[in-house]
C-alpha cells in the first residue's frame, strides 16, 4: 500500500505543478488589477485567447516562446478594452467582465478553428529530475519554465508593491481614490494600466495551456481557470506570494482525481475537485468581518465593500 | 420626480418622461448599429459579405416559422436566467451564479425522477415533483448566498461563483457515481426520464413549455417588483440598504425572499433543460446560460418585462448560427463573437445616457 500512496503523492506533485501554472498567472494578473481598485471578471477570455494566439504563433513561427509573447500581447489588448470601457462613467465593471469573457472566447474560437488539427512546437520542460531513479518522479519533475517565471513574477510583484513608486501609486489608488488624486495621480490611468498588465499575465497563463499542459489547442481547453481568478485572489488576500500557495492548492486539488485514477480509484474524487472552492468559501465566511480583511483588501474594490 | 409634491403643470409637447424613454431607446439601438458596423468591417477584412451575413441572421432568427420557433426555444432558458439575475439585482445583489442553481436544479429534477419512474408514477405527477425539486434545490443554493451576504457580509458575487463550481462538482459526483445510468458509456448521465415522460411542446408549435413559463414568470415578477409593496421595499433596499434599515424594512427577509425567487427561477430553467431537452442530467447542463442571463438582465436594466425581448434577440443570434455556418463557411463561434461585441458596446453605451442635450428636459438645460 505504501507504494500506492507514493504513486499518488508523486502524481499529485507533478499534477499540482502543471495544473497550478495557469492559475498562478491569472491570480497574479487579477491581483494587480484588484490592487488598483477594479475587478476584471473577464480573465477567462484572456486565458482562452492567449492559448489560441500562443498556439497559432508557435505553429507558424516554430518558436514557442514567441507564442508566449504573442499571448501576453493578446492579453494586453483585451485588458486595454476592459480597462478603457470600465473607465467610462456609469459602466458596470462586473457586467463588462462577463461580456469580455464572451467576446474573448468568441474571438479565440472563431480565429482558432484552423489550428485545432495541426501540431505546433511545444514549450519544453526543464528536466530537474534526472537524479531520480523513479520514472514517475522524473516525469513529475519535468517542470515547465513558465512555472518558475510565474514564481519569479510573484516575488517581483511582492517586492514592487511594497518598495517601488509604481507599487505605492497602485496601492494608493486601490485604497482611496481621493488620496491618489492628492498625490497628483490620475486614478483612471492607473486602473487602465493595471487592467492591461493583469490581462497580459492571464494571456501567458493561456499560453501554458496550449503549449505545455494539456499542450494542444481545442475548444474545451480551459475549465474555468480564468473565472476562478477572483476566488484565488480572495484566497490569497491580495498578496502575490500567497497567490503561489493558492494556485498550488487549487492545482493539487485538480490533480488529485487523475492521481487517484492512476492507482485505480476512479470514483468519488469529484468531491475533491470542489474542495478548493469550499475552502475559499469558508475563508470568506471566516474573514468577512475580521479587521485583517479590511486592512488587506483594497478599499476601493467594489466586491469587499 | 416632484409630480406628487406640486400641482400638475401644463403638459409640454415632450415631457421629461417621454424624452427619457426616447433616449433609453435611441442609445441602445444606436450602439447595436455600431456593433453591427464593427462586425461588418471585421467580415470585410475576412473577405465575407456583411449584407449576406445580416440577411442570414434575420432569416435564421425570424425569417421562417421554423426559425422563429427555434429562436423562441433557445431564448427560454435565457429569459429564466435573466430573471434570476434581475430579481436579486433589484435588491442590490450582483449574482454571478445563475449557472449554479440551473445545474443543481436540473440535477435535482433528474434525481427526483429516478424513483418515480421506477414506480411508474403518472407523467403529470412526475413532472410536477421534478419541477418542485428543481426549484427547491435552486432556491436553497441562492438563499445560502443571500443569507451569507446578510448575516456574515460575505460578498455575494464571489460566493455565488464559488457555489456554481460546487454545484457542478456535486452533480458530477453523483452522475459519475451513485446515480450513474450504467448504459451511459461516453457521457455519464442519470437514468433517462423516458421519452413518454418528456414535457411536450406548446400546442401548435415545436417550442417547449419553458418559453411560456419564462414569459409568465417575467410578467408575474415584473408586477411583483414594480406594483407591490414588497417590490417597492426591495427597490428601496437596493437603492440604499442603510436607509432601508433605518426605515425599519425587514432587509434580511427581503434578501432571502429575492434570492429564493432567483434560485427557484434558475432551478426551473434547469428543470426544463432536463424535462424538455436532454431527458437526463449530465454535463450538457453546463451550457453557459447563466452567464448570458447576467448580460441580458443588465441590458434590460433589470426590468423583468424587458428581459423577454432582449433574451429573444440573443436567442435569435444563437438560432441563426447554424445557417450562417453552413452558407458562409464561418466558424460556429461567429454567434458568440457577435454576441460578445454587442454586449460590450451596449454596456459601454450606458455612459452616454444623460449626456445628450437634446434628451434633457427644458428646465435642466
Amino acid at each position: 500500500m505504501a507504494s500506492g500512496v507514493e504513486t499518488v503523492l508523486i502524481a499529485m506533485l507533478g499534477g499540482a505543478i502543471r495544473v497550478s501554472t495557469p492559475y498562478l498567472f491569472v491570480a497574479l494578473g487579477e491581483t494587480i488589477t484588484e490592487k488598483s481598485g477594479r475587478i476584471n471578471l473577464g480573465l477567462e477570455g484572456n486565458l482562452v485567447l492567449g492559448a489560441m494566439v500562443a498556439y497559432a504563433t508557435s505553429f507558424h513561427s516554430g518558436l514557442p516562446w514567441l507564442g508566449v509573447l504573442a499571448a501576453f500581447g493578446s492579453g494586453l489588448v483585451l485588458g486595454l478594452i476592459h480597462g478603457a470601457v470600465c473607465s467610462l462613467p456609469k459602466v458596470n465593471d462586473i457586467a463588462v467582465g462577463i461580456a469580455m469573457m464572451t467576446f474573448g472566447i468568441g474571438i479565440a474560437f472563431f480565429l482558432g478553428k484552423p489550428y485545432i488539427q495541426p501540431q505546433a512546437p511545444r514549450l519544453e520542460g526543464l528536466p530537474l529530475g534526472n537524479w531520480a531513479t523513479n520514472p514517475a518522479l522524473k516525469q513529475a519533475l519535468l517542470i515547465n519554465p513558465l512555472f518558475f517565471l510565474g514564481i519569479a513574477i510573484a516575488v517581483v510583484l511582492w517586492w514592487a508593491f511594497a518598495n517601488t513608486r509604481p507599487g505605492l501609486i497602485l496601492r494608493t489608488t486601490g485604497d482611496s481614490e481621493a488620496s491618489a488624486r492628492a498625490l497628483g495621480v490620475n486614478p483612471i490611468k492607473v486602473r487602465i494600466l493595471a487592467t492591461v498588465l493583469g490581462g497580459g499575465l492571464a494571456g501567458v497563463g493561456g499560453a501554458f495551456l496550449s503549449l505545455s499542459y494539456p499542450g494542444s489547442w481545442n475548444e474545451g481547453l480551459s475549465s474555468g481557470q480564468g473565472l476562478m481568478a477572483v476566488a484565488l485572489v480572495i484566497f490569497a488576500r491580495w498578496h502575490p506570494l500567497r497567490c503561489v500557495v493558492a494556485a498550488l492548492l487549487f492545482g493539487a486539488a485538480g490533480a488529485l482525481g487523475p492521481a487517484l485514477q492512476s492507482v485505480g480509484i476512479s470514483q468519488g474524487y469529484y468531491f475533491f475537485n470542489a474542495a478548493p472552492y469550499i475552502l475559499t468559501l469558508f475563508i470568506m465566511i471566516a474573514s468577512a468581518r475580521s479587521g485583517a480583511t479590511q486592512h488587506q483588501a483594497p478599499g476601493e474594490l467594489s466586491i469587499v465593500k | 420626480m416632484d409630480a406628487e409634491a406640486s400641482p400638475p403643470k401644463p403638459q409640454r409637447a415632450f415631457g421629461a418622461e417621454t424624452l427619457r424613454s426616447v433616449e433609453a431607446l435611441v442609445v441602445p439601438v444606436g450602439s447595436v448599429l455600431a456593433s453591427a458596423l464593427l462586425f461588418s468591417v471585421f467580415l470585410l477584412v475576412l473577405g465575407k459579405d456583411p449584407v449576406q451575413f445580416f440577411q442570414l441572421l434575420w432569416k435564421g432568427g425570424f425569417g421562417t416559422s421554423f426559425s422563429i420557433q427555434n429562436t423562441l426555444q433557445r431564448s427560454a432558458p435565457i429569459i429564466l436566467t435573466g430573471l434570476a439575475f434581475a430579481v436579486p439585482a433589484t435588491i442590490g445583489l450582483t449574482m454571478i451564479g445563475a449557472e449554479g442553481p440551473l445545474v443543481i436544479g436540473g440535477f435535482a429534477a433528474a434525481a427526483a425522477a429516478i424513483p418515480l419512474v421506477t414506480i411508474g408514477a403518472p407523467t403529470s405527477v412526475l413532472l410536477a415533483l421534478m419541477a418542485a425539486a428543481a426549484m427547491a434545490a435552486g432556491a436553497l443554493l441562492i438563499m445560502l448566498v443571500g443569507w451569507l451576504r446578510h448575516a456574515r457580509s460575505v460578498n455575494e458575487t464571489i460566493s455565488s461563483l464559488l457555489l456554481t463550481y460546487i454545484a457542478i462538482a456535486t452533480m458530477n459526483f453523483f452522475v459519475e457515481g451513485a446515480l450513474r445510468d450504467p448504459s451511459s458509456q461516453n457521457k455519464p448521465s442519470t437514468l433517462p426520464i423516458g421519452k413518454d415522460n418528456m414535457i411536450g411542446s406548446i400546442p401548435g408549435t415545436d417550442v417547449h413549455w419553458g418559453l411560456a413559463a419564462g414569459v409568465i414568470l417575467a410578467v408575474l415578477i415584473g408586477l411583483l417588483l414594480r406594483r407591490t409593496t414588497f417590490g417597492f421595499a426591495a427597490r428601496v433596499t437596493g437603492g440604499n440598504p442603510h436607509a432601508a434599515l433605518a426605515q425599519g424594512l425587514p432587509v434580511g427577509g427581503l434578501i432571502l425572499a429575492c434570492t429564493a425567487i432567483s434560485g427557484a427561477v434558475a432551478g426551473l430553467a434547469g428543470f426544463f433543460e432536463v424535462a424538455a431537452i436532454h431527458g437526463q442530467a449530465n454535463a450538457s447542463l453546463v451550457a453557459g446560460y447563466g452567464f448570458t442571463g447576467i448580460l441580458v438582465s443588465f441590458l434590460a436594466r433589470h426590468n423583468p418585462f424587458v428581459v423577454v425581448p432582449i433574451a429573444i434577440i440573443f436567442g435569435a443570434i444563437d438560432a441563426s448560427g447554424g445557417l450562417i455556418q453552413r452558407r458562409m463557411d464561418l466558424p460556429d463561434a461567429t454567434s458568440a463573437l457577435l454576441q460578445g461585441l454587442i454586449f460590450i458596446t451596449l454596456l459601454a453605451s450606458e455612459t452616454l445616457l444623460g449626456r445628450f442635450r437634446m434628451f434633457q428636459p427644458v428646465e435642466a438645460r
